[in-house]
């Protein structure tokens, strides 16, 4: 058990030396070694990252990549909960690097985050993470450092649970999304910085065929916004991947008819939500971010960036099911087939056709809009409307019940004219700083966790929301919580300014967010902005408030849709300095993250 | 429970070797303590180690860790000589476990990285030939910057000319350039004139994204010699397909007063109606051809006409539209 001085000086001496140990050539691999599509798999007491540059290709095009242990997606991490093992990352690259266990349960200096929980991992260094599992389920790994996700370090984790395992199945498949580009990741920063809307081939324009009149698109006009505005990166910059094929991998994956299988899904992307569906085969939901959930059966779903679903299906038939990924802007379509005999390749749907931006996602949710598209009879916090601020007169409440939340179907009957405020600074609270970073405040902020995700309210399916997750294990622990806080996410689209209260990273660093310990927290996220955006706390998980009281589902990121807001309860019993931000990593990047500190026990 | 603790500092390689010591040193005592409570102590151990004990590059000799009654030594104590989670101050949990002078410089390059970003761009708005009766001719107008989100520093140079024929008209400006608003900067800074007499100009202006996406940028400008003028250019792009893109653009220029060197009458200047229709092979690059009308009003049509010069001149243009 004991270590003795020289041991451990033995261990520095191995540490600085890690370079010249005898290792495979990928590991020592510098540009242009040939990466190969994920995914390997490692388990035990020991595990062995390598993080080095290579080169990617698929259908046709190719480009820089970075790869961990000479694979796209990096290996699978298996573990098992309460085995201990030892994550041990050589970083073989020119540049500082760093591995984040995200949703992972561990101490906070080996969370992997440079600049919060650590220095970063110089190169040719090594940094070894001991963790012995106190949770199971899907989880994945990928760089915290700079803009390196986008280039493929990243990699699943599974932890299988100590005891029985409650969801039953007889074959799993990782489907780890993820889009590659052969445009360094930089360059897309810039280009984002400079040029409002430059990926997007899907803008309003004379030619289009967008639902929209005349007036709407005026609309949009006046307000300096475009209703296409979904996707800030998409195809065909984009190649969308499922475990490092594209959609001309023709990736296959087996089953034997009447087999439960089980689909661990992360979205391991940087900046796509995708619409997950398998045209004949209805999903159950089993998981949701590696927490259990009751089960719930749906024909689609969408998964925002740094979630995972864990879902079952069981084909019967033998024949082949395309598993179809279809980017939110309908711009691209990750693809994989689930086939029962080896060379039988799915049909693919057809992309559908680009959903748009609507009133609600501006966060005029107030004429209750919204939950025309909720597929669920949760309460809607009529309290909070200020049916004061709005003509109903010139909204139409007598509109047509199935005129949800599309497109112009809400603007229509909406006079804008009337000078609408987009920006009405005075609904913020003090705790918001006002600058040109934002260009949009939610008039009348909205709870839509019964929204299943643009562009899937009217589809004729069932589709997933935030109100049909139900945690499986009721929260005997719960405690109301002992204060309440609210942070309003915030942005401006034309300059790709992207914060927190108004205030980038850059700016509010030395000012983290902070939490006694143990305190039991509501956050309310309010969305100032009309994109959706995932928030993602990493340390603890916390209790989505979606009306399920003691089964509130346990998630590590949470999407906060459009113009609107989504509460959760949060422990903090997981003490030291944790990264909280936006998981849309350009967005990140352009200073939507913030440090929670919790305290320690003893700290005053 | 030492072997993981050893694994840690082994691991930080940022961490200077006597650190390592240091804190390897401490591990020996480690296995005392209950192994529910593995990482809190491990923090508040290495908290003092940083607090209490001071640097350990300036530690002659390695203390001597495993004499420590650590039952004794209370957590409160060392928390409050580096408090990790205070109520004010730095998030600096990780300072106690890395080293705050490792933490320092990570924690600096992070807030950099994340939003900090500066940026140098350069665009050719206008690059193009000018067909007219007459002597065919060239325009050029560009602009670009460099920095961050809220301050810039932004350049802007303009001018044209007829073939075989000095440069008719040429200028350059160097500004300050603030966000003011969410769509629009304030600018600020000088404008030399680099044919003609010599003016230098102070300048003041707004540029910016109007409501219904009218790009506009105006400006003042107040000479050396006194004379105040003003320019407003505002365009606007009209999406025909998703890269055929047809741009109406329309310039006038004001002056406050008669300056007669420069051929400039007191009120209307100019003014120009332009309609370019590109094609945007890549965001970044995209040919155009259009038409432009140019008038000299007020008094400058007068000074047009003194000096035979047509006070309307059409233009048949041919360009690129560029950036990076």
């Amino acid at each position: 058990m004991n270590f003795s001085r020289r041991q451990i000086l033995g261990h520095s001496a191995l540490a600085g030396a890690a370079v010249a140990l005898p290792m495979p050539l990928w590991a020592m691999g510098k540009m242009g070694a040939a990466v190969r599509k994920g995914m390997d798999e490692l388990s035990g007491a020991k595990v062995d990252l390598h993080i080095a540059d290579g080169r990617f290709a698929t259908g046709g095009r190719s480009g820089h990549a970075i790869a961990v242990n000479g694979t796209v997606p990096g290996p699978l991490i298996r573990l098992k909960e309460g085995e201990a093992t030892i994550l041990s990352v050589h970083n073989m690259l020119d540049v500082d690097s760093s591995v984040h266990w995200h949703g992972l349960l561990l101490p906070f200096q080996f969370d992997g985050v440079p600049g919060i929980s650590f220095p970063g991992i110089k190169p040719g260094a090594r940094f070894d993470v001991p963790l012995t599992p106190r949770q199971s389920g899907t989880y994945w790994w990928h760089s915290h450092s700079g803009l390196q996700e986008q280039a493929g370090h990243y990699g699943p984790i599974i932890i299988d649970p100590a005891g029985p395992d409650p969801v039953a199945y007889d074959r799993e498949h990782i489907i780890l999304l993820s889009e590659f580009t052969p445009m360094h990741p930089h360059q897309i920063m810039k280009k984002l910085k400079v040029s409002e809307g430059y990926f997007s081939l899907q803008k309003t324009s004379a030619a289009d065929d967008y639902p929209l009149s005349a007036e709407e698109r005026r609309m949009w006009g006046r307000m300096r916004m475009m209703p296409t505005d979904i996707a800030d990166v998409s195809a065909p910059t984009y190649t969308y991947l499922i475990n490092g094929h594209g959609p001309e991998d023709g990736l296959e994956l087996p089953f034997v008819p009447g087999e439960r299988v089980r689909l661990r899904i992360i979205n391991g992307s940087a900046m796509t939500f995708f619409n997950i569906r398998l045209p004949g085969l209805p999903m159950t939901v089993v998981q949701a971010d590696g927490q259990n959930v009751q089960p719930v059966a749906v024909d689609e779903l969408q998964i925002g960036v740094a979630e995972t679903y864990d879902v079952i299906v069981t084909p019967t038939e033998d024949r082949a099911f395309a598993l179809a990924a279809e980017s939110m802007d309908r711009s691209g379509m990750a693809q994989a087939s689930l086939t029962s005999q080896p060379g039988h390749k799915a049909a693919f749907p057809a992309l559908r056709d680009p959903p748009l931006l609507s009133m609600v996602d501006m966060g005029h949710g107030g004429m209750g809009h919204d939950s025309h598209g909720a597929k669920t009879d949760a309460p809607m916090d009529q309290g909070t409307m200020d049916h004061g601020q709005m003509d109903h007169a010139a909204m139409g409440h007598a509109m047509p019940e199935p005129a949800a939340a599309k497109g112009g179907d809400d603007m229509a009957a909406m006079d804008m004219s009337g000078g609408m405020n987009m920006r009405d600074t005075s609904l913020l609270p003090a705790s918001v700083k006002v600058g040109p970073g934002i260009d949009m405040v939610a008039m009348n902020p909205q709870d839509r966790t019964g929204y299943p995700g643009l562009g899937l309210d009217d589809v004729p399916h069932r589709v997933l929301n935030y109100r049909m997750l139900k945690s499986l294990d009721m929260d005997h622990h719960k405690r109301a919580p002992d204060r309440e806080m609210e942070l309003h996410l915030t942005g401006n689209m034309e300059r790709y300014m992207w914060s927190f209260d108004g205030r980038k990273f850059s700016a509010v660093g030395d000012d983290p967010i902070r939490f006694a310990h143990d305190e039991r927290v509501r956050v309310k996220l309010v969305n100032d902005t009309m994109m959706a955006h995932p928030i993602h706390l990493h340390g603890m998980f916390f209790e989505l408030v979606n009306g399920q009281g003691h089964y509130q589902p346990k998630k590590h990121t949470v999407i906060v849709q459009p113009g609107s807001s989504a509460s959760f309860d949060v422990t903090t019993d997981e003490p030291g300095d944790w990264a909280f931000h936006c998981h849309l990593l350009y967005h990140m990047h352009a200073g939507m993250m913030q440090t929670v500190s919790v305290a320690f026990p003893g700290d005053a | 429970m030492v072997r993981i603790w050893a694994t840690i500092i082994v691991a930080s390689t940022a961490v200077s070797p006597l650190m390592a010591q240091d804190q390897g040193a401490m591990d020996h005592s480690m296995h005392r303590m209950p192994a529910a409570d593995q990482a809190k102590p491990a923090v508040d151990h290495s908290q003092m180690d940083h607090g209490k004990m001071g640097d350990a590059e300036e530690m002659a000799e390695p203390m001597d860790h495993s004499t420590m009654d650590h039952g004794a030594m209370n957590h409160g104590t060392a928390a409050s000589a580096t408090v990790s989670n205070a109520e004010t101050g730095p998030p600096n949990a990780a300072d106690a476990i890395w080293g705050a002078e490792a933490m320092r410089a990570s924690r600096a390059a992070a807030y950099d990285e994340h939003g900090n970003m500066q940026i140098f761009w350069f665009q050719g708005d206008r690059a193009e030939l000018r067909m007219r009766d007459g002597k065919d001719g060239y325009l050029w107008d560009v602009q670009g910057y460099f920095g961050g989100d809220l301050n810039k520093f932004w350049f802007k140079s303009e001018g044209e000319g007829s073939f075989g024929e000095p440069v008719e008209q040429a200028e350059v400006q160097a500004l300050y350039s603030r966000a003011i608003a969410p769509f629009f900067d304030l600018q600020a800074g000088v404008r030399q004139d680099l044919t003609g007499p010599d003016r230098t100009h102070a300048v003041i202006g707004v540029r910016g994204l109007m409501p219904y996406m009218f790009e506009v940028d105006a400006a003042a400008f107040l000479s050396n010699k006194g004379d105040l003028t003003a320019r407003i250019e505002a365009e606007y792009d009209q999406r025909i397909t998703q890269r055929l893109i047809l741009q109406p653009r329309a310039e006038v220029n004001l002056s406050a007063q008669d300056i007669a060197e420069l051929g400039i009458g007191s009120g209307i200047d100019n003014f120009e109606l332009g309609l370019r229709l590109r094609y945007e092979i890549a965001r970044e690059f995209a040919p155009y051809v259009g038409i432009e009308q140019e008038w000299k009003l007020d008094g400058s049509r007068d000074y047009a006409r003194a000096a035979g010069e047509d006070a309307s001149v059409t233009n048949y243009v041919v360009g690129v539209r560029f950036w990076f």
